[in-house]
């Protein structure tokens, strides 16, 4: 075993469990605390885009203002969050289950399925990923079960990659050879062997790809083929927003400001896992 | 040369074919009847009856595959649904603002964000290199729809300095020479700004990664001991070293730089492919949604092919490897 510097040296690895954490922290509390329903219109005309900082005549306080049907940007913000973190985190789960499976199984298989199997890998990773995200959410009606299912899998190329680069090399290391020699089969190499030893570095490019599906689902809700309204996501706040850019831009603002946030997060934490395993790892 | 190229081509072509292949299938493992969709929905079920035989809907799916495959590659693509265009009209119109517009800004984000990667691994550890690293961070976070919309504010609303929309004005076929390309250009800026600023940000991240990867490399130390200066070492030993996997990033990232694009237009009505699909597949129109995919697979794997060809420029063992 080899000794780690703990975490908590790395000010990348602070920052980003810091920016994570808050955001985290927001989506779960601000819905406990604020008595707003994030889908509630109350006097349209009274309480509309209303500046950040303001109360309005009924006495409610909104510190990221309203936007143009007077519902409160910051209890959206913290309810879209929910659907965004949630969203990203799923699709990579579904993502990384995919991208080991295939890659493991590239790489204890011999001759033509792992050919077979690299192959589609590579073709995969050729697909333009937006392109094939457009088609799919074109085809059937747009749900959030759908944008997970799709984010998924269009995204374990990646995965798949790493798993079989890292497998490869440690199916040769004496460890792996000796478990062989006693007669275990495969299968077993791979669940008591190999998975363990191929965690940290799946974790490194999960992290990184949660970043990246969160930009993708704001992406689809954007352009309408994600979440649908009134459910707040920040892809279809971002896209409200846009047509009071002049009068009240903190709606779209807010949102965008909050993506960046969770993505530099989890690239920070990723590029400071990633060190931990040595300079020369990582794809 | 040559024989590895022909290879990258039949393998690009095998792509085009997969991702063309894909979209059939995906459009008939799809709810809905397009025959129904093509007829309205006032129509009879013997109006969609022949309207499905009409499209060969009644046929059996491998025969069916066949016929659309071979009139695709004839080009013969059908027309929109929405715009009674042919749509490889549409598409022809389309591609080339497309290519101009992802094509400049790789050119700009690879040259700036070089030059941002070398001079963070020519000051390393220093604030300067945590300040431009932080930056670059930030910049490759920011989503394309997000960042174009708040220069939009900006630009176009507060400071009324570039318009918003389009690829040229309403009056650009009656100005001058001169003022005509200074109006291409006032409205290419902001696009291309969009793209390029997320580009910057993550090509200054890998380049300076793969500056520090070479760290106390022996050639390095090598051109250091025979009095070369800190400048040359880095440009010149350091840099072209480091250039191999920054130009194999460039093929693998023009995926991305491609979804960024269709973001980017969609916003600024940039008359290209991206636009074409989003709002295509905005208003089911499923021919032009077809062509628009397999057009954009066709773009990326022609970039793949050029990177490619550029790797074994830079470094001249992978042609000879290829000439063996």
């Amino acid at each position: 075993m080899r000794r780690e510097a703990p975490p908590g040296r790395d000010p990348r690895a602070v920052i980003g469990a810091v920016l994570l954490s808050g955001v985290v922290l927001m989506t779960l509390l601000v819905p406990l605390l604020s008595t707003s329903d994030p889908a509630a219109q109350h006097d349209v005309v009274a309480t509309r885009l209303l500046p950040p900082g303001s109360t309005d005549r009924f006495g409610a306080f909104h510190p990221l203002g309203t936007d143009r049907l007077g519902r409160d940007v910051w209890t959206r913000l913290a309810y879209g969050g929910r659907v965004s973190l949630a969203v990203g985190t799923l699709a990579v789960v579904l993502s990384v289950a995919i991208g080991v499976g295939v890659g493991a199984a590239a790489a204890l298989a011999r001759g033509r399925l792992s050919t077979l199997l690299l192959a589609l890998t590579d073709f995969a990773l050729a697909v333009p990923r937006v392109v094939l995200l457009l088609l799919l959410a074109a085809l059937w009606a747009p749900s959030v079960t759908l944008v997970v299912l799709v984010l998924g899998v269009t995204g374990w190329m990646t995965i798949a990659r790493l798993v079989y680069a890292e497998s490869r090399s440690l199916v040769a290391r004496p460890f792996a050879e000796s478990a062989l020699a006693l007669g275990s089969g495969r299968g077993r190499l791979l669940v008591r062997h190999l998975l363990p030893n191929l965690l940290t570095p799946v974790v490194v490019a999960a992290a990184l790809g949660v970043g990246n599906t969160i930009l993708l689902e704001a992406g689809l809700s954007f352009l309408g083929l994600g979440v649908q309204p009134p459910a707040p996501s920040w892809g279809n706040m971002i896209a409200a927003g846009r047509d009071a850019l002049m009068d009240a831009p903190w709606i779209a603002g807010a949102p965008g400001v909050a993506l960046v946030l969770v993505v530099v997060g989890c690239t920070l934490l990723g590029d400071a896992l990633q060190d931990r395993l040595g300079p020369a790892r990582g794809d | 040369m040559l024989r590895p190229l022909v290879l990258r081509a039949a393998a690009g072509v095998a792509v085009v074919w997969g991702v063309v292949t894909l979209v059939f299938l995906l459009l008939h493992a799809a709810p809905g009847d397009p025959a129904a969709l093509l007829v309205g929905s006032a129509a009879t079920p013997a109006q969609i009856a022949e309207q499905r035989r009409t499209l060969g809907l009644d046929r059996p799916l491998p025969v069916q595959y066949t016929v659309w495959l071979g009139r695709f590659a004839r080009g013969d693509w059908g027309t929109s649904i929405v715009t009674g265009r042919p749509v490889r009209a549409m598409l022809g119109d389309a591609w080339p603002a497309t290519a101009r517009l992802v094509l400049l800004s790789l050119l700009l984000s690879y040259a700036l964000g070089i030059a941002v990667g070398v001079v963070q691994a020519g000051v390393g550890g220093t604030r300067l290199d945590t300040a431009l690293s932080a930056a670059s961070v930030t910049l490759f976070a920011l989503p394309a729809y997000w960042l174009g919309l708040m220069l939009v504010m900006l630009f176009t609303y507060r400071l009324r300095l570039l318009p918003a929309f389009g690829a040229a004005g309403l009056d650009a076929e009656f100005l001058p020479g001169g003022a005509r390309v200074a109006d291409a250009i006032r409205h290419l800026a902001l696009p291309l700004a969009t793209l390029t600023i997320i580009g910057v940000g993550g090509v200054a991240r890998f380049v300076r990664g793969a500056m520090l990867d070479l760290r106390g490399s022996l050639f390095l130390v090598t051109a250091e001991a025979k009095g070369l200066s800190a400048r040359r070492v880095l440009i010149d030993h350091a840099l072209r070293n480091a250039l191999i996997p920054v130009i194999t990033l460039l093929g693998l990232s023009l995926p991305a730089v491609f979804s960024g694009a269709v973001f980017v237009e969609a916003i600024f009505a940039w008359p290209g492919v991206g636009r074409v699909l989003v709002e295509a597949v905005q208003a089911r129109d499923y021919p032009v949604v077809l062509a628009a995919a397999a057009v954009s697979a066709a773009l990326v794997v022609t970039g793949n092919v050029l990177a490619e060809v550029l790797t074994g420029w830079a470094d001249p063992r992978i042609r000879a490897s290829h000439a063996t």
